[in-house]
């Protein structure tokens, strides 16, 4: 949990008084004086008003999930009650059991997954390819092509979405995973993303594997992928939560219940049966567990993601 | 950028082996690209000029593409829905934006501290941003619910005789969507903010420290103008965010009550996808993309200026 700190490595700035860490003879001093320092002690109180200030601030923001989850074990006529009860009277375990039946959810889970899973990869990919000859080979015209690319990160996407699904509705694919597959799979944003990690990897090592006998191909295969693993990882992880998380794409082309994603199946519920408070809850908890899964598991990978993208653009 | 491709500009060519070399390089280039490039051509490039295009022309599902110069603009300008549209998007940037970056710079302040378990904090506080919508949105809405819900409750609990009616009022949707999008957008800034802090060197503030400036007067005088480049990518972000808003709305009030929160995306939507308008939908989408443009030029512009 705390691979955050570390990746950000935080630095003392704001604190009122200068941090005896930084100056070597206060170091010195608390080694040799077992007695507490007046100023040590003054930092040592500063050190828990602090954490009680970003607890309690960190509790207040996690009301919604706290509350989500409360409720998802409840009754339905015990969410939304005066006084509020965070805890469930008794808990009502069978609302997870119930869902299921109640909705196909596991239909739903089952198409998030597979569309998270393809278009992640697909983007993964072309996104590494395409970064390595934006990147690693000069030709004529591929910084004007790039230009392009950079171009359409601009343009909001609700600007383009209408021709898109002309496109697709001459195509045939409405109403099918694949028209989400190829809207999602080669955007720009993964080959901007790996572009900049590129152009931070020097053009020695290439020249070096160029030397050795290399051809272009092996070098992306076995010189950049392997040094790119945590960009990789950033983008596979990036666009995992946004495929899964994403709600206008399922809800313009996706409209037979067969086909419906977790984000999709979740609002229908809501929208035909508006009172069943728990049971929406549960729908909601269970949708947000793979997220916090993955999350947990490359939370430092997110973060690099959005440094990267975000800092350099 | 610019400056990075600059470098990486093509060596001169001399002599037949080096423009052979040239064409290899170029061939090798592209076969980099193509997948790609493939895909994005055809389901981004095209579809955003097609975009230009459609906005000067008449066609529905039922009807072929026929060119009518600037009619839809002027159906658009004389449309109720289209004004009613632009005021609540603007309604919401200005409500969305320096929320947003004032809580976020806020946080990242407190946050930028050597303590031990700060991480947990931080990944806390980004959660929501990568929460899914859907979640997110269900569950402020009963949040909100305006008699029993925990926000009016505790709204209540605090003296105040008459809470708002949040999603169930015209007045009070709005205000509603944004505090939303502020808690779930919040965590995100924060970790930019987070990475401009670390970015200034501890000299400038020992040095202010050593001519006697106070906390405030380091925060106006060292902080606050060594975050410039930040905060102007934050602003630039979250304008271009909040004009764009659409998934979140469509989920929590679907534009309602009334047409009180409806904004230019879900417009575009119910013009060109719901209704079939494809010809006019496109030059709403003209429009959005104008304002979100003008405002990153006009954004870069003044920053210009203030480095100068």
């Amino acid at each position: 949990m705390t691979n955050m700190a570390e990746d950000l490595k935080a630095t003392h700035v704001t604190d009122a008084a200068p941090s005896p860490s930084n100056a070597p003879t206060a170091e010195d001093r608390r080694r040799t004086d077992r007695k507490r320092s007046p100023r040590e002690q003054k930092k040592r109180t500063a050190n828990v008003v602090i954490y009680g200030v970003l607890v309690v601030l960190v509790v207040a923001l996690m009301v919604p999930f706290i509350w989500m989850l409360s409720s998802s074990l409840k009754e339905n006529n015990q969410v939304l009650t005066v006084p509020i009860q965070w805890i469930p009277q008794e808990f009502v375990w069978s609302n997870y059991t119930d869902i299921w039946t109640r909705i196909p959810m596991m239909g739903y889970l089952q198409n998030s997954l597979y569309l998270a899973v393809i278009i992640t990869c697909l983007q993964v990919l072309t996104g590494s390819l395409a970064a390595y000859g934006f990147s690693k080979v000069r030709f004529p015209g591929r910084d004007v092509l790039f230009l392009a690319y950079i171009g359409t990160i601009a343009v909001p996407w609700q600007a383009y979405m209408v021709p898109q699904y002309i496109m697709m509705q001459n195509l045939g694919l409405t109403n099918s995973f694949n028209a989400l597959i190829l809207l999602q799979a080669f955007g720009a944003f993964g080959v901007f993303l790996m572009r900049q990690y590129y152009m931070t990897i020097p053009d020695e090592l290439c020249e070096a594997a160029r030397i050795d006998g290399l051809s272009e191909y092996g070098i992306w295969a076995r010189v950049i992928l392997p040094l790119s693993k945590p960009a990789l990882a950033s983008l596979a992880l990036l666009t995992f939560v946004n495929t899964w998380n994403d709600y206008m794409g399922p809800f313009i082309y996706l409209t037979s219940n067969r086909l419906w994603t977790v984000q999709l199946g979740l609002r229908s519920f809501v929208g035909q049966f508006d009172a069943e408070y728990a049971m929406i809850m549960t729908g909601s908890v269970i949708s947000v567990i793979p997220i916090l899964i993955i999350f947990l598991i490359g939370q430092r990978y997110f973060i690099q993601g959005i440094a990267t993208s975000g800092m350099k653009g | 950028m610019t400056t990075e491709t600059i470098t990486q500009a093509p060596a001169p060519v001399q002599g037949r082996g080096n423009r052979k070399q040239a064409r290899r390089n170029t061939l090798i280039g592209w076969t980099f690209i193509l997948p790609n490039f493939l895909g994005f051509l055809a389901f981004t490039l095209i579809p955003v000029v097609a975009a230009f295009a459609l906005s000067f022309m008449e066609w529905t599902s039922f009807s072929a593409p026929k060119w009518i110069g600037l009619a839809n603009f002027e159906r658009m300008f004389a449309s109720d829905s289209f004004w009613i549209a632009l005021r609540n998007t603007v309604v919401y940037a200005l409500g969305h934006v320096p929320l947003t970056m004032a809580l976020a710079l806020l946080l990242a302040m407190l946050l930028n501290r050597k303590l031990k378990g700060i991480g947990f904090f931080r990944v806390a506080i980004f959660f929501p941003y990568i929460t899914s919508l859907v979640a997110v949105a269900v569950v402020w809405n009963m949040l909100f619910s305006p008699d029993s819900g925990p926000i009016n409750q505790f709204l209540g609990a605090l003296g105040i005789a008459n809470p708002p009616g949040w999603t169930s009022s015209s007045d009070w949707a709005m205000p509603a969507v944004i505090i939303t999008s502020v808690w779930r957008d919040m965590g995100y800034y924060m970790v930019l903010y987070l990475a401009g802090l670390q970015a200034i060197p501890t000299e400038l503030y020992e040095a202010a420290e050593v001519d006697g400036a106070s906390a405030w007067q380091r925060f106006w005088n060292v902080t606050i103008p060594s975050l410039r480049p930040t905060t102007f990518f934050v602003v630039v972000m979250l304008t271009v965010s909040s004009f764009k808003v659409f998934d979140l709305i469509v989920v929590m009030t679907n534009g309602g009550p009334g047409r009180s929160t409806t904004v230019l995306s879900q417009l575009i939507y119910q013009e060109g996808i719901g209704e079939g308008k494809f010809g006019y939908s496109s030059a709403i989408s003209l429009v959005l993309f104008i304002i979100v443009l003008t405002v990153t030029v006009l954004q870069f512009k003044i920053q210009q200026r203030r480095e100068r």
